[in-house]
């Protein structure tokens, strides 16, 4: 009876709340837009019994996806939202490995204020991070200042408002995602590896590529797929930081809900948005447990 | 005067205090405990020794109650169990990792299970307080579980599962996590407190050393079967089975031919050797295969052929294993096998007779072998 | 042995030079006495006043306060119930759809999340408005407590418990006397993240939240929007401060248990020698 209890409470609350939803979702996606409260139908009526049911069924279909192919902004959106995500992942590796890298090195004591570090700006707002970049990078932000105080440059570059922005954005907000995982599996590796590898006639940077990447590769996945993941379905940033030519499934889904009120397709968008991480999900989910089994 | 011997197992007028009959445990299609049927008595100091995985920690923790009972029936003061939930048992436990609470004190953690009982205060203080005497705790009433040493965590540990002055006390490991000497010195410890406090005990070890030190019974089990039941001395002198043997201490394992003469059998093992005789009570089957048991204590190692030995043969020192006090001689017979004789060295090295490559004999009498059927 | 080189170094000083610059410019120049955000014109508290005296920051930063207090609290409790659930319960018929309802909302986008709660609401004919958005952050935090809590669970020795029971506590005592208060850390971390997550959340509470409720990050964003604004940085460096203040309390808190805890099992170890 406990037990029963104690399994159903947040059972009943996540199907009530998670799972249902997302039938709704999907059945949305498969109605027509109307000019009615809810603006969709059709919508579920039982006192129609079995008959109402078929009827509600036989207007479901694929139209919304159809739409979504035939008009090139869709596709074109999720394939930008992928690119960006990838691209930004790797810079986040690139920048989040050295970091990793460095912090693993430290010394002992430096460890834990080092580690604080990078999990602060986790703990602070993730709105207030992305906007802390508007004031940097716009026109006359404090990066063109610097950049023309200094004469690299004689015109102020325009960064906010493109893609370039949104890269920036995503580096800097999940760059914690990418450096703590990699630090985890740097932390371990046995320091006495690279002294083997040396004496086994390896140069430093030899070393590094045959030994430490290697050992560290469940990090880097872990940490790649923990920043490509959000970033994939990200609102905030492309939409402080992007320009109106920046184009993410995010705000597309966003835009078509809040300003052009089409529920059906917008569901639509979800369902497909939710399809393409899939893939990626279960790629991470593997890993990890590939990773836990090894250390069993 | 000489003091009646603990023996309630030999006296049928004894109820015993634990009484499993028939108990099956399985574990999906694994049999953890195999059709068992044991009793223990009231007072009993009861060790259950065997290899891991033999099931003893099960059983253990079917007394407990952490465990359901597949098949048959468990009596405690000849009420059944089964249905009894652990927090209602007049059972404690002794963990193995000793489960002592981190956030509480020693005295919280012995007062723990007083407590439930709503005992009034001054009745809990008093018998926290004589629990802490009793293990000699006194000065760490205060002190939390991570600010004291092994030996004083096993203690705390004892102290709280005694607390509730159980009918039955059981103990995992007790000792598996102290070093050696300290091991040794715990066990008359535990031996002292389970006699002035009375109370029946159950040892699960794998530690036969242990099992025989402290225990009045031991129960020898393997694949969730009771392979013998019986007094340290009994198990020793008298093995059920090879296994048992084998487990117990060090043993020659000879096996051979069994023929009915006498008061015993005369065992031949190998062509060209002399058959070796034991006495027994034993009735061998058909097929007369026996296996004949010989602690290497019980075998004397001499240069020359002793005169009168009833079981003689010849052999060259293989390897010495020099203890210290004792000196075990591996000795190659004829035939190829090695037979273990065991020596006290009652001598300084420089005078030992013996070395490698000697030709000697080993002798021992027809009472010294044990004859077993498998 | 370890090697710090000056590559290290300068990776780590570049490294977080990029994690704090932003929030450090933005900190100096919220105290900047000019309306041009990008121009220094002299020392001022100016922005900080003109926030305290900004009613509607205030009430949304209040409504905000209300549904991170209230969403965290009931995601503990219904998180630690769910790891309990995962850890210790065994097997029973769903358990997989459970587990996948735990992990999914962790990876789950959270404008899906957001769209789908809001059509339930309507589906259901809940007015939106701050219970609403209670509800909506209670449901994915809650997921966040059950992996903290769980992880801690997994590692939790049972033992305790059943010690807790052999000395007569039922089930429900022994988790009260005996297993929260071992993994009570964990269950305040647990609702700690949640409460951050709550007290951060845009996208979601932009979906759920009525006309009658406006969180604090709902108002920052409509805000800047329009471009960076003195006010907000304001606002950012009192919430920095906020949650720097106890970060670095709580780590140093920790770090002196765990430092003191040390000395004495060292202590116990020498007294017995």
């Amino acid at each position: 009876m406990r037990r029963f209890f104690l399994i159903a409470v947040p059972y009943a609350w996540l199907l009530v709340l998670f799972l249902i939803p997302f039938v709704i979702v999907l059945k949305i996606s498969l109605s027509d837009t109307a000019l009615s409260i809810p603006p969709y139908t059709p919508t579920l009526d039982f006192s129609g019994g079995w008959a109402g049911l078929k009827a509600f069924f036989s207007a479901l279909d694929l139209e919304n996806f159809w739409f979504l192919t035939s008009d090139d902004l869709y596709w074109k959106a999720y394939l930008s939202s992928v690119w960006i995500a990838v691209a930004s992942t790797l810079l986040a590796l690139f920048v989040g490995y050295p970091i990793a890298y460095g912090m693993a090195q430290a010394r002992d004591e430096w460890r834990p204020t080092l580690m604080m570090l990078v999990i602060l700006p986790f703990w602070t707002s993730f709105l207030i991070r992305v906007y802390s970049w508007m004031g940097i990078l716009s026109q006359e932000g404090f990066l063109n200042q610097f950049l023309l105080w200094t004469g690299i440059i004689s015109e102020p570059l325009i960064i906010l408002n493109t893609n370039t922005a949104v890269y920036v954005g995503i580096v800097y907000t999940y760059l914690p995602f990418m450096i703590l995982p990699i630090y985890a599996a740097l932390e371990k590796l046995d320091a006495s590896l690279l002294e083997a590898a040396e004496d086994l006639g390896c140069s430093r940077i030899q070393a590094f590529w045959l030994v430490t990447v290697p050992l560290s590769k469940n990090g880097i996945i872990a940490g790649c797929f923990l920043v490509f993941i959000p970033a994939l379905g990200e609102f905030v940033i492309p939409s402080l930081l992007g320009g109106s030519q920046t184009l993410m499934i995010g705000k597309v889904l966003w835009e078509e809900f809040f300003n052009n009120r089409d529920w059906p397709v917008a569901s639509a968008v979800a369902v497909i948005l939710l399809m393409i991480l899939i893939i990626p999900i279960i790629l991470f989910q593997r890993n990890e447990q590939k990773q836990r089994e090894a250390e069993q | 005067m000489t003091e009646p011997v603990f023996a309630p197992w030999d006296d049928p007028n004894e109820k015993p205090l634990i009484e499993f009959k028939n108990v099956t445990k399985r574990f999906g299609d694994f049999t953890a405990i195999d059709d068992l049927t044991l009793d223990i008595y009231e007072r009993e100091f009861f060790a259950l020794l065997g290899p891991s995985g033999c099931g003893k920690t099960t059983m253990m923790r079917m007394l407990a109650g952490f465990e359901t009972i597949t098949e048959g029936t468990i009596l405690l003061s000849g009420k059944n169990i089964a249905r009894v939930p652990p927090n209602r048992r007049a059972v404690n436990m002794m963990f193995q990792s000793y489960a002592l609470f981190p956030h509480l004190t020693v005295w919280d953690n012995i007062a723990f299970g007083l407590k439930r009982e709503k005992l009034p205060k001054d009745q809990i203080e008093a018998r926290v307080q004589e629990m802490l005497k009793l293990t000699r705790l006194e000065k760490f009433s205060k002190r939390k579980p991570h600010q004291i040493s092994g030996g004083q965590r096993q203690r705390v540990a004892l102290a709280r599962s005694l607390a509730k002055a159980p009918k039955l006390l059981l103990l995992d490991e007790p000792l598996g996590a102290l070093d050696k000497k300290l091991r040794q010195d715990t066990q008359f410890e535990l031996m002292d407190i389970q006699e002035k406090t009375g109370t029946t005990f159950v040892i699960v070890t794998h530690d036969q050393e242990e099992a025989m030190t402290v225990a009045s019974r031991v129960a020898v089990m393997d694949e969730g079967r009771l392979i013998q039941v019986a007094t340290p001395a009994g198990i020793y002198e008298m093995p059920n089975t090879v296994y048992v043997a084998d487990f117990i201490g060090d043993v020659n394992i000879i096996e051979g031919h069994g023929t009915k003469t006498g008061d015993g059998y005369d065992v031949t093992f190998a062509e060209g050797q002399p058959a070796l005789h034991a006495k027994t009570d034993a009735q061998l089957g058909e097929a007369a295969r026996c296996y004949l048991a010989i602690r290497p204590e019980k075998v004397t190692i001499s240069a020359e052929r002793p005169d009168g030995a009833v079981n003689v043969v010849q052999g060259t020192i293989h390897d010495i294993a020099y203890l210290g006090n004792l000196s075990t001689y591996h000795v190659e017979l004829p035939t190829g096998q090695i037979l273990k004789a065991q020596a006290a060295n009652t001598r300084r090295l420089s005078r030992r007779s013996f070395t490698w490559e000697d030709k000697v004999w080993l002798s021992w009498t027809d009472t010294a072998a044990v004859v077993l059927e498998r | 042995m370890r090697r710090f080189s000056w590559f290290n170094a300068t990776s780590l000083t570049l490294g977080f030079a990029f994690l704090y610059i932003p929030m450090i410019i933005l900190i100096l120049y919220s105290f900047n006495a000019s309306k041009l955000v990008t121009v220094w014109a002299g020392f001022s508290t100016r922005w900080y006043g003109e926030l305290l005296q900004n009613e509607a920051f205030l009430n949304a930063a209040w409504v905000t306060l209300k549904v991170a207090v209230a969403s965290s609290t009931i995601a503990t409790v219904l998180g630690t119930m769910a790891a309990y659930v995962m850890v210790r319960a065994g097997r029973f018929s769903g358990r997989t759809l459970f587990s996948g309802m735990i992990y999914a909302p962790l990876v789950m986008p959270e404008v899906i999340t957001g769209l789908s709660l809001l059509l339930l609401f309507i589906g259901i004919g809940l007015d939106r408005g701050i219970v609403t958005i209670i509800l909506a952050h209670t449901t994915f935090s809650m997921c966040y407590v059950s992996v903290v809590v769980s992880s801690r669970l997994v590692s939790f020795d049972r033992s305790l418990e059943e010690a807790a029971l052999d000395l007569g506590c039922s089930p429900f005592e022994a988790f009260r006397l005996v297993t929260l208060p071992i993994i009570a850390p964990a269950v305040i971390s647990g609702w700690l993240l949640a409460f951050t997550l709550s007290l951060d959340d845009l996208v979601i509470a932009s979906f759920t939240s009525g006309p009658s409720a406006t969180t604090l990050p709902i108002k920052i964003f409509s805000a800047v929007r329009l471009g960076v604004s003195p006010e907000i940085n304001a606002l950012s460096t009192i919430m920095i401060a906020i949650v720097t203040v106890a970060v670095i309390t709580a780590s140093f808190v920790s770090k002196r248990a765990s430092v003191r805890q040390q000395a004495e099992e060292k202590a116990a170890v020498r007294a017995t020698g």
